[in-house]
């Protein structure tokens, strides 16, 4: 049996070793677009930050583990999938043949679509090449002008800051992160960046870029003018699936699964940030672009590839962000349910903040600041769909008996 | 042999003599707050519930992370933190539905239970008076496993 995965990230790599595992004989072959070893893009903010070498990015650090497990790494790129013939068309002009497919492409940063988004000195903050070039022009003094701050705008300003630049972070909307945090926990992260020296403007956008004398000008109209040694774009990801037309595969937002992770076309699976599944909370269908959800799918898809029938048990939206030091997280359906019940506590003066939310028994989303002791929990209780009994009422009362709860409803130990 | 600790919270007195040795093993501190095991108290039946990771097979946290920084130790089956590889993400700490991989700050680092890996036997279990904690054979506790990711089956009373 042969197996193509296309793309090195987390979901190509888990699923490949997974195969490895369930497939002893296998041929597998792991396609890196990027030309780069296998690594990490979560790691991106601690290389900027200058806590490890780029080596400290790569997914797996033994020596000779793809070898060891027969794992074939070609770099190169795939340009089009004959799903008929069972051929991927590589940029090297070659073709590989497959008996099962993984499509594992990841996403790639959307650009604001204003004019000079293409000018020299505008990157995005996404691949290990992005990461050498923040690198190379962040220098102490370097006016930065960053676009987004959603989860991944918010997680790069300490690499940014630890390097001496002047950062001024412009938000479309009036919150920082707003699709993973609620007002009040925005707000916190706000006024904790800007304690920290970031300039913030919301409902702000740029109008265009230009450059004069090599120094970027962001023209946020009105005659407003900041320059900028260079411009970071943060505002989103799509999925990497420009290879697939013409392939007859069923894209929506990503590339369509089934439970099995399987696309419309049998033989053909995919997982992680290019695939689109169903949310295990609200059963609709989206794309959700974080790596532990990448790397389960990896593992079920490959299972599947190898005959072993699994199934993947919805995706559940969280997320953990470190800001300039202060760790917030969010799960699930965090702005609450129609008809649901929440609780929270708010403690500004020391940067933290806890927000339940609940439909009927069962604990459905949560918001955190300056809470990181056993958040695991909220995902047992949230993706578990525990029926919390008599820990609703406590966690009513007071909501950081979290662990508590877990252990008493969910284990029946307390 | 695969081992694992067995927790029996009907034997717990809460003297958190396991979460003093853990600190001291871990951290050469007796500030329990440092502890991988944490023995919690419910006020109302007056119990306490020791509990740390049940090194599960599933290993949330590992597949989670980014960086090879939790590696599984093949003798004892224990999941266990490379503290130089651990660039301090915190993804497993969400992805762990157990609660029980923590970050903590002084290191930047997170920690996790990794039944003394190295040692001859895990100190929290050494340190009980009262037989709450024992290190018995995996399967054991296969039961207690079982139990563990309650949201997994439907049949689970915990659960619809
Ligand atoms: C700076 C940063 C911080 C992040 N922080 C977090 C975080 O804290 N928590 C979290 O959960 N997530 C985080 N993420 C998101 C996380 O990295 C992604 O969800 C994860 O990488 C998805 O894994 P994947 O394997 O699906 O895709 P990717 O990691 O994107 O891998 C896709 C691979 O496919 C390759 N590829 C693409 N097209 C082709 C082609 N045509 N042919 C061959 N190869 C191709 C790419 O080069 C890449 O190697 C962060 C991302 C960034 C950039
Ligand atoms: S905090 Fe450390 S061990 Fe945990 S996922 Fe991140 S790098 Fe890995």
């Amino acid at each position: 049996m042969r197996h193509l995965i296309v793309g090195s990230g987390p979901a190509g790599v888990v699923a490949a070793e997974t195969l490895r595992k369930a497939d002893p004989a296998a041929e597998i072959t792991i396609l890196c677009g990027e030309g780069e070893a296998p690594y990490s893009r979560m790691a991106i903010p601690y290389l900027l930050k200058g806590d490890i070498p780029e080596a400290g990015t790569h997914l797996r650090k033994e020596p000779g583990h793809y070898d060891r497990l027969r794992i074939v790494l070609v770099k190169a790129q795939a340009q089009s999938v004959d799903t008929a013939a069972r051929t991927v068309a590589l940029s090297s002009g070659s073709s590989l043949p497959y008996d099962r497919l993984l499509i594992a492409t990841g996403s790639r940063p959307s650009l604001e679509k204003i004019p000079g988004i293409d000018l020299p000195g505008v990157h995005a903050c996404w691949t290990l090449a992005d990461a050498r070039a923040i690198l190379e022009k962040a220098k102490p003094g370097a006016r930065v002008v960053q676009m987004g701050a959603g989860f991944v705008g918010c997680i790069i300003m300490e690499g940014l800051l630890s390097r001496g630049v002047d950062l001024t972070i412009l938000v479309r909307s009036g919150y920082m992160v707003r699709r993973m945090m609620n007002p009040t926990a925005s707000g916190l992260l706000r006024s904790w960046c800007e304690a920290k020296g970031v300039k913030i403007l919301t409902h702000t956008q740029p109008k265009g870029l230009t450059s004069v004398d090599g120094v970027l000008q962001v023209d946020l109209g009105e005659g407003r003018i900041l320059p900028a040694d260079f411009y970071l774009s943060a505002v989103g990801v799509d999925p990497n699936l420009g290879f697939l037309a013409g392939s007859g595969i069923e894209i929506r937002q990503g590339i369509v699964v089934d439970p099995n992770q399987q696309s419309s076309v049998p033989g053909v699976y995919a997982a992680g940030d290019v695939a689109e599944s169903v949310d295990c909370l609200t059963g609709q269908r989206g794309v959700n672009a974080i790596q532990p959800n990448a790397v389960e799918q990896g593992r079920i898809a490959a299972l599947n590839m190898a005959g072993r029938p699994a199934a993947f048990k919805g995706s559940l939206v969280f997320n953990v962000l470190t800001t300039l030091g202060l760790v917030s997280s969010s799960f699930g359906l965090w702005e609450g349910v129609p008809g649901g019940e929440s609780t929270e506590v708010v403690d500004p003066s020391h940067w933290r903040y806890l927000n339940l939310q609940f439909d009927g028994e069962r604990l459905v989303g949560a918001n955190s600041v300056g809470f990181t002791n056993h958040v695991g929990a909220l995902r047992g209780l949230i993706e578990g769909r525990v029926k919390l009994g008599v820990w609703k009422a406590r966690l009513m009362q007071d909501p950081t008996q979290v662990m508590q709860a877990y252990l008493g409803a969910a284990q029946k130990l307390g | 042999m695969q081992k694992s600790l067995h927790l029996d919270p009907n034997k717990c007195t809460g003297c958190l003599q396991c979460e003093m040795a853990c600190a001291w093993e871990n951290h050469r501190s007796f500030t329990i707050a440092k502890s991988r095991i944490k023995v919690f108290t419910f006020h109302e039946p007056g119990r306490f519930v020791p509990y740390t990771c049940t090194q599960c097979d599933e290993a949330w946290c590992m597949m989670a992370c980014p960086t090879d920084a939790i590696r599984l130790d093949p003798v004892t089956g224990a999941k266990v933190v490379l503290e130089p590889s651990c660039v301090g993400c915190k993804v497993c700490t969400i992805a762990c539905p157990f609660g029980t991989i923590n970050y903590v700050s002084d290191t930047g680092k997170v920690q996790k239970c990794d039944l003394c890996v190295g040692a001859s036997g895990p100190a929290c279990e050494k340190a009980c008076p009262t037989g709450a904690i024992t290190y018995v054979d995996a399967d054991w506790t296969g039961l207690d496993k079982m139990r563990q990711w309650a949201g997994k089956t439907d049949t689970n009373p915990a659960t619809v």
